[in-house]
């Protein structure tokens, strides 16, 4: 229940958002009937009223994670948003090993296997994009070779 | 003869060496996709889309490459459904019901050959359709104007949401997602930026390959943290595969009428394939009666979800094709894929480009028996690759993404984009909001907004020319009914619980 009224509170106000931005449009002094604005706002409107039905008339709960997972989750976005970062300075290699050591471990906590897996598909994905498929990607830091 | 000659057009293009490779590659990565828990065609398909755009094949390449991918992850998702009780996706949860307990009977060998062959006949009939229809629809598309359009962009968006979800509420908040998303950017009429924030990244608007990953690929692994991997270890044993003719000559007439059944949902735009293999397996529930066993191992209740789910994928491809609108999750993904290679589907399509559209017709006949060729005899080889721990897989998957991602444009944004679409989808189908339509959404946000705006120019503003042609009406209504009725067919057309060990 509180999950959907949750919800639905932010998306209408994540709505309403989007309707009082989509005022602000520019428009052209070569301008359609429609216009730029009406559409995001019907759409604006149309996810405003579906909130308020979730809000009315919610679901039952989902099972929701403990805060064990949660803490899991979170540590992965996290390393999924610093991977995001470092892919450009750092090359493929060393954040690969990383970032798929720490999902894998998140996923099954054994300390070896994770490593390994990291350290495999970081190598192994590596030698699949650059030489099988040719795509190019840079593997190293600046200056190492 | 017309069509003959279309055909060996096709066939032409289709059946030179190195697509002919590519297909077979195609069909062997594809079934193994789909069988893996946790990808299925649709995230599948999505991931291989950015690699196969920086591999820099040509269109034709493109095309057959992926829907040789499509095809097979469509026959592969059956391999764990049978094994394992987990369906890959959604259509494939039909199949659980009785390959599941079949396999437990010690026949694993058996459902799996059987349900490849029920496979093999619903695409392969699914194609025939497609040959026969899809022409005759492309002249029908002609009479679509801007108004037409606009009402079966809204057709697609309520039947996709009244079989998706439980919850209309839902369904239509998840399109409002999607075409909310798909209205950031600059505006193409007026040229000027919207819904940007000011941020220069927005401007080029969302790119649909960046949600689609996100979404299907990316939430995935956030499923399997929450879940440590477990439930995906074989239960059952294989043992010798032998081709099980007696059930196959039992089940002719249920993979013809299921085939049937499931080409007619598969065209529906917004219906898929899900709402296929469902009214396949139920009809021949129904005609089978109370001594027909379905739910406890029979070679019926294989056979016609298989072939029902397969023939509606092919049928999906009839709208997807002739109209530019999709009919299930994967075909709005492989419409993603004809976007991205700069072909606009429409009924210009088959005049214009006709050896992309018999190209395609033809690798996907290829498609076809090359799969089914690979999944008797090798049944067994993809069996093993089932083994493959989901602490390796996942992590892989995540960095596959990650990687075609940045091909596309290499900069952070869009992976920070990815991240964030992933988080959004785990929150999403927790809730049991389905994320087709943020999907579907997302990829025609913006033509169904020229629609309107085209269709306001010629009518200077007078709404009522929304309702001015008999199609139009006749795709409103179906629009509207589309929406409404699941709310109260819901008694009737409950979907059975998977079966639990």
């Amino acid at each position: 229940m509180a999950s959907d009224r949750i919800f639905g509170l932010v998306t209408l106000f994540v709505a309403l958002g989007y309707i009082a931005s989509a005022t602000q449009i520019q428009t052209s002094f070569l301008t359609d009937p429609v216009g730029p604005k009406a559409f995001p706002m019907l759409i604006g409107a149309v996810a405003a009223l579906c909130s308020l039905v979730m809000i009315v008339k919610p679901d039952p709960d989902p099972d929701w994670p403990m805060l064990r997972t949660w803490g899991a989750l979170a540590i992965a976005v996290i390393v999924l948003i610093i991977y995001a970062y470092a892919l450009k300075p750092l090359g493929f290699v060393i954040p690969t090993v990383f970032a798929a050591g720490i999902l894998s471990y998140q996923i099954s906590p054994r300390m070896v296997p994770a490593a390994l897996s990291g350290a495999g598909l970081s190598i192994g994905l590596f030698l699949l994009f650059k030489y099988a498929l040719g795509l190019s990607l840079v593997g190293f830091p600046k200056g190492w070779f | 003869m017309e069509m003959l000659a279309n055909l060996s057009l096709g066939f032409s293009v289709a059946l030179s060496p190195f697509t002919l490779a590519l297909a077979v590659a195609g069909c062997f990565l594809g079934t193994i996709i789909g069988a893996l828990p946790g990808l299925g065609p649709s995230n599948g398909v999505a991931i291989l889309i950015p690699l196969t755009f920086t591999m820099g094949l040509d269109a034709t390449s493109a095309l057959v490459l992926m829907t040789a991918v499509y095809y097979g992850a469509m026959y592969g998702g059956r391999i764990s459904s049978i094994l394992l009780n987990i369906p890959g996706d959604e259509p494939a949860l039909m199949t659980t019901l009785d390959g599941y307990p079949m396999a437990k009977q010690g026949r694993a060998g058996d459902a799996l050959v059987l349900s490849g062959v029920a496979s093999f006949v619903g695409a392969f009939l699914a194609t025939i359709g497609l040959m026969l229809l899809a022409p005759m629809l492309a002249r029908v598309a002609y009479l679509f104007g801007p108004a037409e359009y606009f009402a079966l962009y809204l057709l697609a968006f309520c039947t996709l949401g009244g079989m998706a979800s439980n919850n209309q509420a839902k369904a239509a908040l998840a399109s409002c997602i999607g075409l909310g998303i798909a209205m950031i950017g600059v505006d193409s009429s007026s040229g000027l930026p919207r819904l940007t924030g000011g941020n220069l990244h927005l401007y080029d608007g969302i790119d649909f390959l960046v949600a689609i990953v996100g979404l299907f690929a990316i939430a995935e692994v956030f499923f399997f943290i929450e879940s440590h991997g477990k439930g995906s270890s074989i239960g059952v044993k294989l043992d010798k595969v032998r081709i099980p003719w007696k059930d196959i000559m039992a089940t002719k007439w249920t993979m013809l009428r299921a085939s049937f059944v499931g080409f007619i949902a598969g065209i529906l735009p917004g219906a898929g394939a899900s709402l296929g293999s469902f009214l396949a397996y139920m009809s021949e529930k129904s005609i089978a009666g109370e001594k027909g066993g379905f739910g406890t191992g029979v070679a019926k209740g294989v056979a016609a979800p298989e072939a029902g789910n397969n023939s509606a994928a092919g049928g999906a491809l009839v709208p997807m094709l002739t109209l530019g609108v999709p009919g299930s999750g994967t075909t709005a993904v492989l419409l993603a894929l004809l976007m991205t290679l700069n072909i606009t589907p429409g009924p210009t399509l088959f005049t214009e480009r006709p050896e992309v559209v018999w190209g395609l017709i033809a690798s996907l006949l290829i498609a076809n028996v090359v799969l089914l060729l690979m999944n008797v005899p090798m049944v067994k080889i993809f069996v093993k690759i089932l083994m493959v721990p989901a602490w390796v897989l996942l992590p892989g998957v995540t960095m596959i993404s990650f990687v075609g991602i940045y091909s596309l444009s290499g900069s952070y944004f869009d992976l920070l984009l990815m991240v964030g679409f992933g988080v959004l989808g785990y929150i999403l189908r927790k809730l049991e909001i389905p994320t087709v339509p943020v999907i579907l959404g997302i990829l025609l946000g913006g033509n169904m907004e020229d629609a309107l705006r085209r269709a306001m120019v010629l009518s200077d503003g007078d709404a009522m020319f929304l309702f001015s042609t008999p199609i139009a009406i006749g795709l409103w209504i179906a629009a509207i009914a589309g929406f409404v009725a699941p709310m109260f067919l819901r008694g009737v057309l409950k979907k059975p619980q998977a079966v639990t060990d």
